[in-house]
């Protein structure tokens, strides 16, 4: 009987041991990453700011003083593997998730962590992802519903034009973005002159082009994914196509610049985050990046870096590793650069995961990205 | 009235890209009875090849354009021929075509694993900006795009017509134990085939590239795409090959233009449907009969 307390007891030493090894080891961040297939750019620059953001904090302690194991899958930019891997980042017991960054995979991976009431990250811009209750979910960038209106104006007050036509790519990114932007335009008075969808992956322009060619209107809005932004932008040019050449994010990131070459000269965009924003943080950041990947980060790259920040500061503000907890201090929370630098720009979380901060307005000039404006938060940062 | 003359200038030198590959199938089966879905492939490693002499070993265009061209002579050309095609044609053209569908699928991930997943610039080898032919504006590249397509295919014309070699090809093409019969090296005319083959698709790279971008998958389109012109066009007549390609291109940009780009890629598609039902040799080609 004596025998059998004392290996009793022994077991329960042993276990306790075990569960304090294991809440002293490394913590489980998954990424999620379109590192093939169409969203492959977005994806590799996303995961890219992920892992530099780990190996800073990893090498200032880590996240309340446990390391970050942070491993990529990659999802082949194709939604059904990307819920695959969110349901074996979830048997890997996954602290957080990051990603995937295209929408049309978010939207069908998240069912997954959020049953498991993981918080998971997503550098997706559609407006629906955060209009379906999910209190797991959060951005690192502007939803559409923000974005669009911004630029709305911008085509009324500075370009002056009174009808847009519409290049748009058909998935879940290219549909939101475009129904947001039509009725912000219709809000601002502007006619959508043409209204022409195209396919993900698409690689011959011709034919979109010469259609918005033939509308007439006084612009062109361009929403695709990067690389087709850098194959509309390069028919555009092959075609003579002389008028405002207006996108978002993804018509003048780094790598579309790098992609379309002179092609991409001229064209303007709202964006999120860029490296060639003047505040310090993000010159940090882009100094950091371009040491450690020999190439420019585009904005997708910040919002991998940028995210994993937000991670540590709100981890370190709950005080545990508590997926639960977690989510429900991100909504309605405020991080500020002072701060936590690596958050790259104040910025205030929403109670739906959507998030606002200051953007800008760029000019690809010279085959470099010039800010021609910095647009305030839609809402003041509280 | 000249937005549809660009229409079709603009349609007619896309499809000649298509000609291109499409010309290559025709060719390898007329020789070897060889169809070759890794054909999009052909295309797509010539362009990453050509990237290397041009960034790598910081060549000019021209020399790199005849390097890969070499290079992809040795590679989709006679290993391709030696390494699968030879111990495989025997067995009849399904194991082949299973063969090179397997070919297709490994190159890609090859060059996605070794190479880059990311879609990588290539310049154009055509100066920029447009032509204008009194209303109609025509670009540089579309009018290069025609120029050298339509030289190399002229060329060939004339190489297979006018010369020893060529005519012996054709014998070979037409008849191949009588091509035999008659003292022609049957093996090497079939080699000759597999090294224009992969001369057509390192042109057709060079052409296609500074639109698709050089990227693993850039060739899947292209690739189907020639398939369909070529059967649209007969798969054994290497003018319908021709006819095939530049009437998907004319028609996509037509549809794309006049109707909704949104149903441009199946222009293909649909006009191999009406083909194949309507009239299966092809609009150019010839019935085949075959003992059974």
């Amino acid at each position: 009987m004596v025998k059998f307390k004392w290996v009793a007891a022994g077991l329960m030493g042993l276990s306790l041991a075990g569960t304090a090894l294991a809440q002293q080891g490394p913590v489980i961040i998954v990424g999620l990453m379109e590192l093939s297939g169409t969203g492959a750019t977005a994806g590799t620059n996303f995961d890219n700011g992920v892992k530099l953001a780990v190996k800073e904090i990893n090498a200032a302690g880590g996240i309340l003083g446990r390391k970050i194991e942070y491993t990529t899958m990659d999802t082949q930019s194709a939604p059904q593997t990307a819920k695959a891997l969110a349901q074996k980042a979830v048997d890997q017991s996954a602290y957080v998730v990051m990603g995937p960054v295209f929408s049309g995979s978010f939207i069908v991976s998240m069912a997954e962590t959020k049953r498991a009431e993981i918080p998971n990250f997503t550098g997706g811009e559609a407006a629906n992802i955060t209009q379906q209750g999910n209190p797991y979910v959060f951005r690192t960038s502007f939803t559409q519903s923000t974005a669009m209106p911004k630029l709305a104006r911008y085509i009324k007050d500075t370009v002056k034009a009174k009808s847009v036509a519409m290049i748009w790519v058909n998935n879940d990114f290219g549909k939101g973005g475009r129904d947001s932007m039509a009725k912000a335009l219709e809000a601002q008075g502007i006619k959508v002159a043409a209204d022409i969808s195209t396919d993900p992956g698409q690689v011959d322009f011709s034919a979109a082009v010469l259609k918005a060619k033939q509308s007439n209107a006084d612009a062109l809005f361009v929403y695709t994914n990067e690389e087709e932004s850098a194959r509309a932008l390069r028919e555009l040019k092959k075609q003579g196509y002389d008028k405002p050449i207006i996108g978002e994010t993804t018509l003048t990131g780094q790598k579309v610049i790098e992609l379309a070459g002179d092609a991409a000269n001229g064209a303007v965009a709202h964006v999120g985050l860029t490296v060639d924003a003047p505040q310090p943080a993000i010159k940090a950041f882009d100094e950091k990046f371009q040491k450690e990947y020999k190439y420019k980060s585009d904005h997708n790259g910040m919002k991998g870096y940028s995210g994993m920040y937000v991670v540590k500061a709100i981890t370190e503000k709950i005080g545990k590793f508590d997926g639960k907890a977690f989510a429900k201090a991100m909504h309605g929370a405020t991080i500020r650069v002072k701060d936590v630098p690596g958050v790259l720009l104040d910025v205030h979380f929403d109670d739906n995961g959507d998030l606002d901060r200051e953007s800008f307005l760029v000019k690809v000039v010279g085959g470099k990205q010039v800010v021609t404006a910095t647009l305030p938060p839609v809402q003041p940062i509280p | 009235m000249a937005d549809l003359l660009q229409i079709i200038v603009s349609g007619t030198a896309v499809g000649a890209i298509y000609a291109l590959c499409a010309l290559g199938f025709t060719l390898l089966w007329q020789a070897s009875g060889t169809i070759n879905f890794a054909q999009g492939e052909f295309v797509m490693v010539p362009a990453f090849v050509m990237l290397f002499f041009l960034h790598t070993a910081g060549l000019p265009l021209w020399l790199a354009f005849l390097l890969t061209c070499l290079v992809a002579m040795v590679l989709l050309g006679y290993t391709f021929k030696r390494a699968l095609v030879d111990p495989l044609i025997r067995h009849g053209v399904i194991p082949l075509v299973i063969a090179t569908l397997g070919l297709s699928i490994g190159v890609k991930q090859l060059v996605k694993a070794g190479v880059t997943a990311q879609a990588q610039p290539f310049d154009s080898p055509f100066p920029d900006g447009l032509l204008a032919l009194g209303g109609l504006k025509v670009s540089y590249a579309d009018l290069g795009t025609l120029l050298l397509a339509g030289l190399i295919v002229v060329g060939l014309q004339l190489f297979l017509n006018r010369t020893v070699t060529g005519r012996a090809m054709q014998a070979v093409a037409q008849n191949t134990d009588a091509a035999k019969v008659l003292g022609i090296n049957v093996q090497r005319m079939v080699l000759y085939t597999f090294l224009i083959n992969a001369i057509l698709a390192v042109v057709a790279a060079l052409l296609v590239t500074p639109t698709y971008l050089a990227k693993f998958d850039m060739g899947e389109s292209i690739g189907l795409k020639a398939f369909y012109a070529a059967i649209i066009g007969g798969f054994n007549q290497t003018r319908g090959a021709l006819l095939g390609g530049v009437l998907v291109g004319v028609l996509e940009n037509l549809v794309g233009a006049y109707i909704s780009p949104a149903y441009k890629e199946g222009v293909a598609l649909m006009l191999f449907l009406v083909v194949i039902i309507f009239r299966p040799e092809g609009l150019l080609g010839r019935s085949e009969e075959r003992k059974v």
